[in-house]
């Protein structure tokens, strides 16, 4: 660069550069450019779905919807035949989606903090142990573990007459697991009634134990307490009413099972791969989480006088879960993403009901896959949305 | 007058020293740490006989047929009989030196990324991102230089799966540091398009991506024009990679402090000149591990184009199992296929860790 003795005269001219190098003209037209060339793109492919549409013979709109189905769906949680909409196949679907997403994410996380915490373990066996799980699992496809435990092992289970026995009301066999099934009878309501009042009770109750804390110091055991009441009171009250609920035992009639409830291997599989898969991920962030509380505030908390449990309870804990929150929603989103890999072995979720047998059924593939992928965005962004107003409550509060 | 004499140091008392002490403290030094030993031991005594019992001890290795699997434990024939399969698919047989000169060429680009002391690696590493993948895709699918064409349902198994994820990266690397850059921009319309786009594709499962890939894009598509289904997968999980790789990039130019970009803007520099020069080296520095985390991911989810219909490893396993003239060897194909993958994710994973240990020295604060 040559020197120019620009600044230093003061009574030079100001030169406006010409508009094309204003930053801020440049901007505009960047995003004028932008928008036209993705109007320019969407209009394209609308004009080509269209076309390629109508040269198919498609009809577009959601009137699909309410024609009959006319296909079976291996396990619904509501009443579902063959004579019902294609809508109700949707309502199927996600119900099913919902279900493993939510068994899923409460197993996943129960064995993640207890293989995170055995991670951390001053036992050396439990430590290494937990090591190899960890980097085991984690790093073979979660397809490949689902087909694992849907082919290699439940598929090759021996049949009904064969059956392995758990216990003695319980069964497993190639058709799926066998329990016994709760029936009801008139009496229950008031157990169920009794337990919400127990936890409204509870909840006063912890709301009193803490005002007097804070005006007396003296503690009260609120959690010990809460627990006996939530589990005592429904239990006695359904001891008194003379055990208003029976079993209904599965039992062998014939090739088959009659009785009990059933558990499909397909929701197994999915969900046994879906938990240990998942749960090595928590693992990881559960470890990191209590890593990243100094020991510092362990020893300050030490100093104070706290006991061990009420240090991790009021101290330790509260810290982790800052760090272990943020990446622990993602995976729980991941978690009810790969939900969808039931496709791959027929457990009847979303994608395999709606995005699958729909689609082929109807060929509506826009209207189909824009729903599916609707439901998902909208899980994603509640879930997240959910986390973030926690994540927020949870957050340092600075002064 | 007693003469002050320095006594020799006892050892350590023994049961605080050596492999004594170290067994004490842990692994018996309380109630519920001896409980936990004792639990730990359980587990292995009751899984790792049999397990290995069946993998190595009382497995077969050898021969041709289901009939060489006799002794009862796993029959590794299956696999040693399938290998070219499992790693070909079904390109045709003479033609198999061209994937294993793909093979080498790929070795001989990764390799020395791992190695300390290779003079201009990063050169065989940029080579790595651009010609290769150019040449491999001539070399595999032929039909020029006297190459003999094979289409691409004829590809499959392990080389499918390191095409799938090879392409995936060397594809959302550059879109995701666009993608990055647009997210942070200070132009608005072009902040919301890149952030729509990746919180669309970050919301939704890549399954329903490669569904969309092979039922809807042939409708988008101008009449005439068709895609064969590898590029269609190859573009779904391109677009898909490319959100999560973007979020990884974000992550390191937030990580860049502002100074860095006021000097750069002091220098005189315009946005381009400043990003290329000196914003983007340093954040990706900072982001290789997280790029290798997106990699293993993406590597693993490869596998998820079986269900479009497409040939990878797991898919050629699940097809021989179910040969007649093999029965009962589910198991051992998929814990082949489980083992290949681990090979490399965990090589990867531990490649990762090792890059941020180097890496962190130089950003402690």
């Amino acid at each position: 660069m040559s020197k120019t003795p620009e600044g230093s005269g003061g009574g030079a001219p100001v030169v406006k550069p010409p508009a094309y190098r204003d930053p801020r003209v440049r901007a505009i037209a960047f995003q004028v450019l932008t928008v036209v060339v993705l109007v320019w793109f969407f209009w394209m492919i609308f004009q080509n779905t269209l076309h390629n549409m109508e040269s198919r013979g498609i009809t577009t709109g959601f009137g699909f919807l309410d024609r009959a189905a006319g296909f079976g769906i291996l396990m619904s949680l509501i009443p579902y035949d063959e004579t019902m909409t294609y809508g109700r196949t949707f309502i199927v679907g996600l119900l099913n989606t919902l279900m493993v997403s939510i068994l899923g994410i409460i197993l996943a996380t129960i064995l993640g903090f207890l293989l995170g915490i055995a991670r951390l373990s001053k036992n050396w066996l439990i430590a290494k142990i937990a090591l190899v799980y960890v980097e085991t699992l984690r790093n073979i496809p979660l397809l490949l573990q689902i087909f694992f435990w849907y082919i290699a092992v439940l598929r090759s289970l021996p049949s009904p007459k064969q059956s392995l026995g758990i216990g003695t009301s319980a069964f497993l066999n190639n058709r799926g697991l066998y329990i016994p099934a709760p029936v009801t009878e008139s009496g229950f309501g008031v157990v169920l009634l009794v337990l919400a009042a127990a936890i409204v009770g509870v909840w006063f109750m912890a709301r009193w134990a803490k005002a007097r804390q804070m005006a007396t110091g003296q503690p009260f055991p609120t959690f010990l307490a809460g627990l006996g009441i939530i589990i005592g009171a429904p239990l006695l009250t359904f001891l008194v009413l003379g055990v208003p609920m029976s079993l209904d035992y599965p039992a062998l009639k014939g090739f088959n099972f009659i009785g009990g409830t059933r558990i499909i291997p397909e929701l197994m599989a999915l969900l046994t791969a879906l938990t240990m898969y998942t749960a090595t991920f928590i693992a990881e962030i559960v470890r990191s989480g209590i890593q990243a509380v100094s020991h510092g505030q362990t020893e300050a908390a030490n100093s104070l006088g706290l006991k061990t449990g009420t240090t991790l309870r009021l101290i330790v804990i509260p810290q982790a879960m800052r760090v272990i929150i943020p990446p622990l929603t993602s995976q729980y989103l991941n978690l009810t993403k790969n939900s969808s890999l039931a496709t791959a072995i027929g457990y009847p979720d979303l994608v395999s009901v709606f995005m699958g047998t729909t689609l082929n059924q109807t060929g509506q593939a826009v209207e189909i896959v824009a729903m599916t992928m609707a439901v998902y965005l909208a899980i994603s962004l509640i879930i997240s949305g959910l986390m973030n107003w926690y994540n927020k409550s949870m957050a340092l509060k600075e002064r | 007058m007693a003469v002050f004499e320095l006594k020799e140091a006892l050892p350590p008392p023994a049961r605080s020293a050596g492999a004594t002490g170290w067994i004490r403290a842990n692994l018996l030094s309380s109630p519920l740490n001896i409980a936990l030993t004792l639990l730990g031991a359980y587990l292995i005594l009751t899984f790792l006989p049999p397990l290995l019992d069946w993998a190595i001890f009382s497995a077969d290795f050898t021969g041709e047929t289901q009939d060489a699997c006799v002794s009862g434990g796993a029959c590794w024939t299956f696999i040693t009989n399938r290998l070219p399969f499992f790693t070909y698919g079904f390109y045709p047989e003479p033609e198999r030196w061209r994937v294993n000169i793909g093979f080498l060429l790929l070795a001989a680009v990764m390799i020395p990324q791992f190695i300390e002391k290779i003079p201009g690696k990063q050169w065989i590493g940029l080579f790595g991102l651009t010609g290769l993948p150019i040449l491999v895709a001539i070399l595999l699918s032929g039909g020029i230089f006297g190459l003999e064409s094979v289409p691409t349902d004829k590809w499959g198994g392990l080389m499918l799966t390191l095409v799938l994820a090879f392409v995936g990266i060397v594809g959302a690397l550059p879109i995701g540091v666009v993608l990055a850059l647009g997210r942070r921009s200070q132009m608005p319309i072009v902040r919301i398009v890149c952030t729509t786009f990746i919180e669309l594709w970050r919301g939704v499962p890549l399954i329903s991506v490669l569904f969309m890939a092979s039922v809807m894009l042939p409708l988008f598509l101008p009449e005439g024009v068709s895609f064969d289904k590898l590029l269609r997968a190859l573009i779904g999980i391109t677009m898909f990679q490319s959100a999560y790789m973007a979020e990884v990039i974000r992550g390191g130019l937030q990580a860049i402090p502002r100074g860095q970009y006021e000097a750069a803007s002091a220098l005189g520099l315009g946005y381009w000149r400043s990003m290329g020069l000196i914003i983007l080296p340093q954040a990706l520095k900072l982001v290789i591990p997280g790029i290798v985390n997106t990699f293993i991911s993406l590597f693993k989810d490869t596998t998820l184009v079986l269900i479009i219909g497409l040939f990878d490893i797991l898919q050629t396993v699940n097809s021989s199992i179910v040969d007649p003239s093999w029965n009962n060897v589910a198991t051992e194909g998929y814990v082949f296929a489980a083992f290949s993958f681990w090979v490399f994710c965990f090589s990867m994973s531990r490649y990762s860790q090792a890059l941020e240990r180097k890496l962190h020295t130089g950003h402690k604060r």
